[in-house]
């Protein structure tokens, strides 16, 4: 009870922090400091993401499927990529540069070969989640691997061990903390990546939305979606928070040494 | 015959030679250590004899088996207790039975019956980072006895241990050596250590590394209750430090 209560306690600047901003949105906008068509109200911005909510729902489950394939593809390929390269030395030199380099390009010069390549179905949309979330995860799984102490894997192969127990049993579970992370930030990222590519052509998703509200300048409906993809890029991040700490339950206990003293 | 035999090691990395013709042997029930200054090669020789390398020339022999560059036959302890973070103590300890192919839950079952005797009582479910430093090394033992190898290689398993913690499980070890069957070989540092926890002592010295000399500690194990406080133990340290310097 103590704990939770410290954890909100933690919260609060936070929150007041943007309760603050919000108010003073709200009082430049309804003031006219600032005109409607340049930047809605709060107050405008929630009127229409209720008043479009069937609407904006049935987009938004075409772009969460998009970042939903584009992440679990990208994990999959983050982990046989990371533990390939982990595996074999020459692959991480051969593949790490090339690695790097994808990340170099922007998603939005990405986006519209994709769309040429592959047309305007999901296809391009999920392969532009892939490249933008698997590099996170990838690096996140490689450094957790090599964060192993050298003699940990000394003393399990002198209990005879093979490579997969010694992977199994020290390496993955070393390198969950950082995969968790770098999920954290690939989560985000999905989102992101999905709108980004349904800019560029397509014909649903919240992407396609924001176009259409920004032609028919409905900013109120653009802010509307923005707010959404906040709110689910956050949901996602504290999904990647609650499997964390389900997979991780030793990282909850403090370290109590000497809580069983000699 | 012994129970486990080094004959004529010889280990080089890059080129240079760092342990030379090394001959020990190890009696069933023995408590045996190797002391010898840093870089005089022990942690070389442990890691022939437990398998993780191969030496250039010579044999390691369990029970007059050839076990030479084959791990997994004599259980190793390192001076870091190396408990998965992960893992629960009971899974810890039981890992080696694991690797070997029991289930988890028969591994766990063997195990339990020792946390008393090896004064873990309670800690079976907890993780290593809520246990101290003490108890963490004897869960590392547990974890070595647990290996089912008749020899066990300690490399500096208490030197992590603050000077009190140090005392109290050396009384613990000692006891907990009487009850089990496991004969060890153990690398220390210490001088004490060495007299107060062996039968036997090799002391190494020199670059590379080679035995100089062995000394016998002549009372028996249960009778080394404040041995330290003797003109005997005194005796003996005073004759290993003369043999550490004429060998440097």
């Amino acid at each position: 009870m103590k704990e939770k209560w410290g954890s909100v306690k933690n919260k609060i600047p936070a929150i007041a922090a943007l309760v603050v901003i919000v108010i003073i949105w709200q009082i430049l906008c309804s003031t006219g400091i600032v005109p409607a068509y340049m930047l809605p109200s709060p107050v405008a911005v929630v009127k229409a993401f209720f008043g479009d909510f069937p609407n904006l729902m049935t987009h938004a489950a075409i772009t969460l499927q998009e970042a939903a394939y584009g992440l679990l593809i990208g994990i999959g390929l983050a982990f046989v990529m990371a533990t390939a390269m982990d595996r074999f030395e020459l692959l991480q030199r051969a593949f790490y540069p090339i690695m790097i380099i994808t990340q170099t390009i922007p998603t939005i010069a990405l986006a519209p070969v994709l769309v040429l390549w592959m047309g305007f179905g999901m296809a391009p949309k999920i392969t532009l989640v892939v490249i933008t979330t698997f590099f996170p995860i990838a690096v996140g799984l490689l450094d957790g691997y090599k964060s192993v102490d050298p003699d940990a894997i000394r003393l399990l192969r002198a209990m005879g061990a093979t490579r997969t127990q010694i992977f199994y049993h020290a390496k993955f579970p070393a390198a969950l903390p950082q995969f968790f992370s770098g999920l954290k930030i690939s989560a985000s990222y999905a989102v992101v990546g999905a709108v980004i590519s349904e800019w560029l052509g397509g014909f649903e998703g919240l992407g396609v939305y924001m176009t259409r509200s920004r032609k028919a300048y409905a900013f109120d409906r653009m802010f509307a979606v923005i707010l959404l993809i906040v709110v689910i890029s956050l949901l996602l991040m504290l999904l990647v928070n609650i499997l964390r700490d389900a997979a991780m339950p030793h990282l909850k206990i403090g370290t109590g040494d000497g809580s069983v003293s000699h | 015959m012994s129970l486990l035999t080094a004959k004529h090691i010889t280990k080089q990395y890059d080129g240079r030679t760092i342990i030379q013709d090394i001959d020990i042997h190890l009696e069933q029930g023995e408590l045996v250590s190797l002391l010898g200054l840093s870089g005089s090669g022990k942690t070389t020789l442990f890691h022939v004899l437990s398998g993780l390398v191969m030496p250039e020339k010579g044999e390691v022999q369990l029970e007059g088996e050839d076990i030479t560059g084959r791990p997994g036959k004599i259980s190793y302890m390192l001076q870091k207790d190396l408990l998965l973070p992960h893992k629960k103590i009971i899974d810890n300890v039981s890992l080696p039975l694991i690797l070997k192919g029991t289930p988890k839950k028969k591994a766990r079952q063997e195990a339990e019956p020792y946390f008393a005797q090896f004064g873990l009582e309670g800690t079976q479910y907890q993780y290593p980072s809520q246990l101290s430093g003490g108890m963490r090394q004897r869960a590392a033992l547990l974890r070595t006895y647990l290996s089912e190898s008749r020899v066990a290689l300690l490399d500096e398993p208490f030197s992590a241990l603050d000077t009190i913690t140090k005392g109290q499980i050396h009384e613990w070890y000692l006891d907990v050596m009487e009850k089990i069957d496991l004969s060890t070989l153990f690398i220390t540092h210490d001088i004490d250590e060495a007299i107060l926890l062996s039968d036997r002592i090799y002391i190494m010295t020199g670059n590379p590394g080679q035995i100089h000399q062995e000394v016998k500690i002549e009372p028996g194990r249960n009778c080394r209750k404040g041995f330290t406080l003797t003109d005997e133990f005194l005796e003996y340290k005073r004759r290993i430090i003369e043999i550490l310097n004429t060998g440097k």
